[in-house]
């Protein structure tokens, strides 16, 4: 076993036993601060599968941005810490053939799937070449997001505005 | 660095244990000269003498106040959430120590020169938000939450100008990683970025004015970002006690002072690695001109650190000359004004390196 390996259950563990902890908890700000540790858990993942790229903006949008936005959105609302959270067992068959199927398909895609087994060279850095793949093959879908994050900021700024008034 | 360590110890664990020791013995000594520092800048210029009774002019004063700290009760409240509490203070410290594996201190010693760079930079300083949060919601109290929550509003904010400005700064060096850019700027001190980087010819000279704006730009947004005066809203004095830390004590507190001052070496830092060529030196080296080659390491540290601590003392200086922001002024000065010519200065730098 080489030290990645180690690297990789002990990432694989934490985002497993956080994610666990996530959904169990009965306090929500502490569901929340224990996303923290899932989506960190995830972003060393991408890493050992030579993604840095996409590992740090797991950081920067999951934990800088949406984790965030979940704890002020947490903490500023009256009262939500005192809520009990529901956490027994209801409707428990729909959940169990729900779960089943969903579990089925997923484990007959990782079955079923040829996966490429040939050695490749992992890339030294992944950020040159998702550049230009952005900009040429993939350049209508990044430049109609880009036009959707806008009229989101512009909708967010109108709504503020009106409020002011 | 890393590949010698593992010559001499023949095992990746250890030596990659071991080369970040250096980087945190130099964050711990670092954080005990510039203690000593702020208090002396501080009490020169309120036309005092400052802390006179330890050792030479007081130098040994932070490490006496360290020992102190190490020996404090360690106090937590019993409506405290004792698990977050306890674990806040090392996310904030780790989430800012991670970041210095980037910054190459000199040609040799580079934690990492991994093509993301300043991106994990800008990336774990919002996760330290994070970490001020917990803080502030696990310490149970109104003052820490308050805060807590204007810290993480400031950081969140501020971090658009500052990701803008590192944005202009990347198409003018091409790449991420911070070891390229100081090398991109080598030789010479007309390469450095302030002066338009590797640029030549009339591009250089357009771009001076608009390298001008940019820095001025990072320099306020960093500040802002690591909660120093003017911008120390978060722990405001005369409102808030102090903040998200009002409730820490012994080595705890001292963990998010050492993350504090970890956080201005790691903006003067950045700063000069864009602006002011990273390790090189203005002058050449004297190690070239005896033809001593061990030379040249320790000269780009001295380099580094001097530039780095330069920025230091500016931010002190800044402490101890200007009022403190209002909350109304603190958003206006981020979406009125930076935001706007941060943006504007990205699209004219991009046009010039277009012609």
């Amino acid at each position: 076993m080489s030290i990645y390996d180690l690297i990789f259950y002990l990432f694989a563990t934490l985002t497993i036993v956080s994610a666990l902890m996530v959904v169990s908890s009965d306090n929500i700000v502490r569901s929340a601060f224990y996303l923290l540790a899932t989506f960190f858990g995830v972003s060393g993942i991408y890493v050992l599968l030579g993604a840095d790229f996409v590992a740090v903006t797991q950081i920067m949008v999951y934990i800088g941005g949406i984790l965030i936005l979940l704890l002020f959105g947490v903490m500023l609302t009256s009262n939500i810490t005192n809520v009990e959270i529901k956490k027994g067992t209801a409707k428990i068959l729909p959940a169990v053939i729900g779960i089943g199927v969903l579990l089925g398909a997923l484990v007959s895609v990782m079955t079923r799937t040829k996966w490429k087994l040939q050695l490749t060279e992992i890339p030294q850095t992944t950020s040159f070449e998702l550049g230009k793949l952005l900009i040429t093959d993939y350049v209508l879908i990044f430049e109609l997001l880009g036009i959707l994050l806008l009229i989101a900021l512009i909708g967010a700024a109108s709504m503020a505005r009106r409020e002011q008034e | 660095m890393q590949n010698y360590l593992i010559e001499i110890f023949g095992s990746e664990i250890v030596a990659y244990i071991l080369a970040t020791v250096p980087v945190l013995a130099f964050i711990v000594v670092f954080v005990l000269f510039a203690v000593w520092l702020e208090r002396k800048v501080s009490a020169h210029m309120q036309d005092r003498l400052g802390p006179m009774r330890v050792g030479w002019h007081g130098v040994l004063q932070t490490l006496a106040d360290f020992l102190k700290l190490l020996q404090k009760e360690d106090i937590v409240a019993s409506a405290n959430d004792k698990a977050l509490f306890n674990i806040a203070p090392y996310v904030v410290f780790v989430t800012t120590l991670i970041t210095y594996t980037m910054l190459p201190f000199t040609s040799i010693f580079i934690g990492s020169n991994a093509d993301v760079g300043i991106y994990f930079v800008l990336a774990f300083s919002g996760a330290v938000v994070a970490g001020i949060l917990m803080a502030g919601w696990a310490s149970n109290n109104k003052y820490s939450l308050y805060g807590s929550l204007r810290s993480a509003a400031q950081i969140v904010s501020y971090e658009i100008p500052t990701a803008l400005v590192v944005l202009t700064m990347i198409m003018l060096y091409g790449t991420l990683s911070l070891g390229d850019i100081t090398t991109a700027q080598t030789s010479q001190f007309w390469n450095w970025g302030i002066f338009g980087g590797p640029v030549l010819g009339i591009g250089k000279i357009l771009l001076v004015p608009f390298m001008f704006v940019a820095f001025i730009i990072l320099f306020i947004s960093t500040l802002a970002e690591s909660n120093r005066t003017p911008f120390d809203l978060p722990e405001s004095e005369s409102e808030l006690v102090a903040g998200f830390n009002t409730e820490y004590s012994g080595i705890k507190f001292s963990m998010f002072f050492l993350s504090e001052f970890a956080n201005m070496f790691l903006i003067g830092a950045i700063l000069v690695i864009f602006f002011f060529g990273g390790y090189n030196s203005p002058f050449g080296y004297l190690g070239n001109l005896l033809g001593i080659e061990w030379l040249i390491p320790i000269e780009q540290l001295f380099w580094f650190l001097g530039k780095g601590m330069f920025f230091v003392f500016v931010d002190m200086w800044l402490r101890w000359t200007l009022p403190r922001v209002r909350v109304d002024q603190l958003m206006t000065i981020c979406w009125k004004y930076l935001i706007p010519y941060a943006f504007f200065n990205l699209l004219i730098v991009g046009l010039i390196l277009l012609i």
